[in-house]
């Protein structure tokens, strides 16, 4: 046994230094309390309809989140607008359709089905639009980026006067949490920009709060479930390994051996 | 194999067993003589057919909703994991599946060599298990480019040249095995059908695998050969059964909190940025996994001669049985070798660590002396030792210890009882 338990603990300081390792962080990101990690860890449901809102006021202009449907607001785990209200928000939007029997293209209000409506044609136009840089999609930014939601959170409010010496080219700005510092994005949030409809203060913190913790959504839309199913998961492999320990401690007492 | 012959008890039984002995196999797996002292680091072979068929299971299903085109392969990964009912759990389970396999298959290894059990007359079930550890790597390889993320894109890129390295012929060889002049659609189109296909080849030699074990039976700690069957041996049904049960439940606990926890950790953030041949990753990297022989790779400044240390350092493992020239299998009993052994896995994680660091100053310094050593390990090392160290008496059978009041030699760790 004594043998078992160094394996076990072998394994968990492979994953723990596996963790510690893979997850360092070269620099130091701005912290806030996460609702979604840990076990239980879930969405504040309240951040994420207003995480949507600072999405579609502020963000949705340059970047697209091509892998979301307007569906997906209503779902379960998400930002659970009603349908109703996930009817009202994609109809308010203007989605591109056809052929119709004339072989036209022509323009209808958004349906739960359609997908969140690209703010430009192609990559080229987003470049064009944007001083050659293209603003990337955010459906899984959180996930492709090392520093995940802490980077995303501290990017937004790491905006800075760049320090003496370092100069920067026409609509090149100076983050302090950006890879290299330089960033092509302006700094989009400023106290007050949005209005929240449930009474929150708009400060520049919690707009960046709110809207990563949309962005984790959209990066990770089952993580509630995942969450959920994983605590079960493990509360029942517990529990058989200890009966199965005993049925083993019972089958090897016939052997004069020690298992 | 079995040394009793059976007889089904049934006349059905009997009548399809004298056509096709599925019985004899199912009542020889159940009967086969394990030594009973064998300790829970033989549990990683049941744990290793578990991952498999998680790995084949899972695989399958993702198959199903998977489409290998450069256009579509990052949306359909995307579509998986959003619309595909459980797709993230499926999913999951097969990305860190993979990382658990490997886990698995190196404590396997450094099982195996710490207590000899690839010498005579277990050459072949070592051998078998290095084609299966070389194909394991290339599956391996070959499913991270199929979400064709950053990764997986530069990842095929820097492997597949490598073949350009060979002489004269190493630019075609490229091109053929790219269907093009650069990783791009048939390239993957490719990959994902040799995904698909090693597995079950992997399957076969498994199978090879277990029937080349069974011929001799199992080596254990003391590494001393034992009768068959005798006091020293269990019937694997249930004894080991069991057992290997447990270890296994113990290993899926671990298993699911990476899956449910930290699904991406062993995974590369760039991997969720679809591929882009314009653009390059800083830190071209491969899954943690490979880091040492990565590191083996970069370590030699020629690229050719790179390539070639990086297999050798593979390939000189299907030797060890001849390169080894003690003759006592377990080094329990070898305490000079059992000090080797420790600075050998040492240095494997030191190569592990500086494979994820830029190859450059102290980490190049360092990656070169590793390099230096793991060879000096296999090639000088191992066979002077053989010659040289003075090896402690080995007890005559597996009970002796035991019931000689003395600690199961297997199990104790207190070098200092050891060494006297």
């Amino acid at each position: 046994m004594k043998n078992f338990f160094k394996i076990f603990s072998f394994i968990i300081l492979f994953s723990g230094l596996s963790l510690s390792t893979l997850a360092a962080e070269k620099v130091e990101y701005l912290k806030t309390d996460w609702s979604f990690k840990g076990l239980f860890g879930k969405f504040d449901r309240a951040a994420l309809q207003r995480g949507y809102q600072v999405y579609t006021e502020v963000c949705s202009s340059c970047h697209s989140m091509k892998y979301l449907s307007y569906r997906n607001l209503a779902e379960k785990g998400g930002p659970e607008f009603s349908i109703e209200q996930a009817k009202a928000i994609a109809a308010s939007f203007e989605v591109k359709d056809g052929p119709n029997s004339d072989g036209d293209m022509f323009t209808r209000p958004g349906r739960l089905s359609d997908k969140f409506v690209m703010p430009y044609d192609n990559v080229q136009a987003a470049q064009a639009a944007n001083g050659g840089a293209y603003p990337p999609d955010m459906s899984v930014l959180v996930k492709a980026r090392g520093g995940g939601v802490d980077y995303i959170y501290s990017l937004l409010q790491g905006y800075e006067d760049p320090p003496a010496g370092v100069t920067l080219d026409d609509g090149v700005y100076y983050n302090k949490y950006m890879y290299g510092n330089k960033i092509k994005m302006a700094n989009q949030l400023s106290d007050g920009l949005v209005e929240y409809s449930d009474g929150t203060i708009a400060s520049v913190e919690q707009m960046s709060k709110d809207v990563t913790t949309f962005l984790m959504w959209s990066a990770e839309p089952h993580l509630e479930s995942r969450h959920q199913m994983g605590f079960k998961a493990i509360v029942y492999l517990i529990i058989l390994t200890i009966l199965v320990y005993f049925s083993m401690k019972r089958i090897w007492s016939r052997i004069e051996t020690e298992v | 194999m079995s040394d009793h012959e059976y007889t089904p008890k049934s006349k059905f039984g009997k009548w399809f067993n004298d056509r096709l002995p599925l019985l004899t196999l199912a009542n020889h797996l159940t009967d086969y003589p394990t030594p009973k002292n064998l300790n829970y680091w033989w549990t990683f072979g049941g744990i290793l057919t578990f991952c498999l068929i998680t790995q084949i299971v899972t695989g399958l299903v993702l198959a199903m909703h998977y489409i290998a085109h450069a256009d579509m392969a990052f949306d359909s990964v995307e579509h998986i994991m959003r619309d595909v009912n459980y797709g993230w759990l499926i999913r999951y389970i097969h990305a860190n599946g993979a990382s658990m396999f490997f886990l698995a298959v190196y404590i396997h290894i450094f099982r195996s060599l710490f207590y000899g059990s690839y010498k005579a007359p277990r050459e072949i079930i070592w051998i078998i298990g290095i084609i299966i550890y070389l194909l394991m790597m290339a599956a391996a390889f070959l499913g991270y480019v199929l979400p064709w993320g950053q990764m997986s894109f530069w990842g095929a890129t820097v492997i597949t040249n490598l073949f350009s390295a060979i002489p004269l012929v190493g630019e075609g060889i490229v091109t053929w095995l790219w269907g093009g002049y650069s990783v791009d659609n048939p390239t993957l189109t490719r990959f994902f059908t040799l995904h698909y296909l090693i597995p079950f080849l992997i399957l076969g030699l498994v199978v090879l695998h277990i029937w080349a074990l069974h011929v001799p039976g199992n080596n254990n700690p003391v590494g001393i050969d034992i009768k068959k069957p005798s006091k020293d041996t269990v019937p694997f049904h249930p004894y080991i059964v069991i057992k290997d049960g447990f270890a296994l439940l113990m290993f899926m606990i671990v298993f699911a909190f990476f899956v449910f926890y930290t699904p991406n950790i062993l995974g590369h953030a760039d991997n969720y940025i679809e591929a882009n041949p314009l653009v390059t990753p800083a830190h071209i990297v491969p899954e943690w996994y490979l880091l040492p022989f990565y590191a083996i790779l970069r370590s030699v400044p020629d690229k050719l001669l790179g390539v070639v240390a990086m297999l050798s350092a593979i390939l000189i493992l299907a030797a060890l049985p001849w390169l080894d020239t003690s003759k006592i299998r377990s080094a329990v009993f070898r305490p000079l070798y059992r000090q080797f052994y420790w600075i050998l896995v040492a240095d494997v994680l030191i190569l592990g660590y500086v494979g994820a660091m830029p190859a450059e100053g102290l980490y190049l310094l360092v990656a070169r002396v590793a390099t230096a050593y793991y060879f000096l390990h296999f090639l000088v090392i191992l066979p002077v030792l053989g010659w040289k160290e003075k090896t402690l008496p080995i007890p005559l059978s597996i009970t002796e210890p035991i019931l000689g009041g003395s600690p199961n030699l297997a199990t104790a760790k207190n070098k200092e009882s050891l060494n006297k």
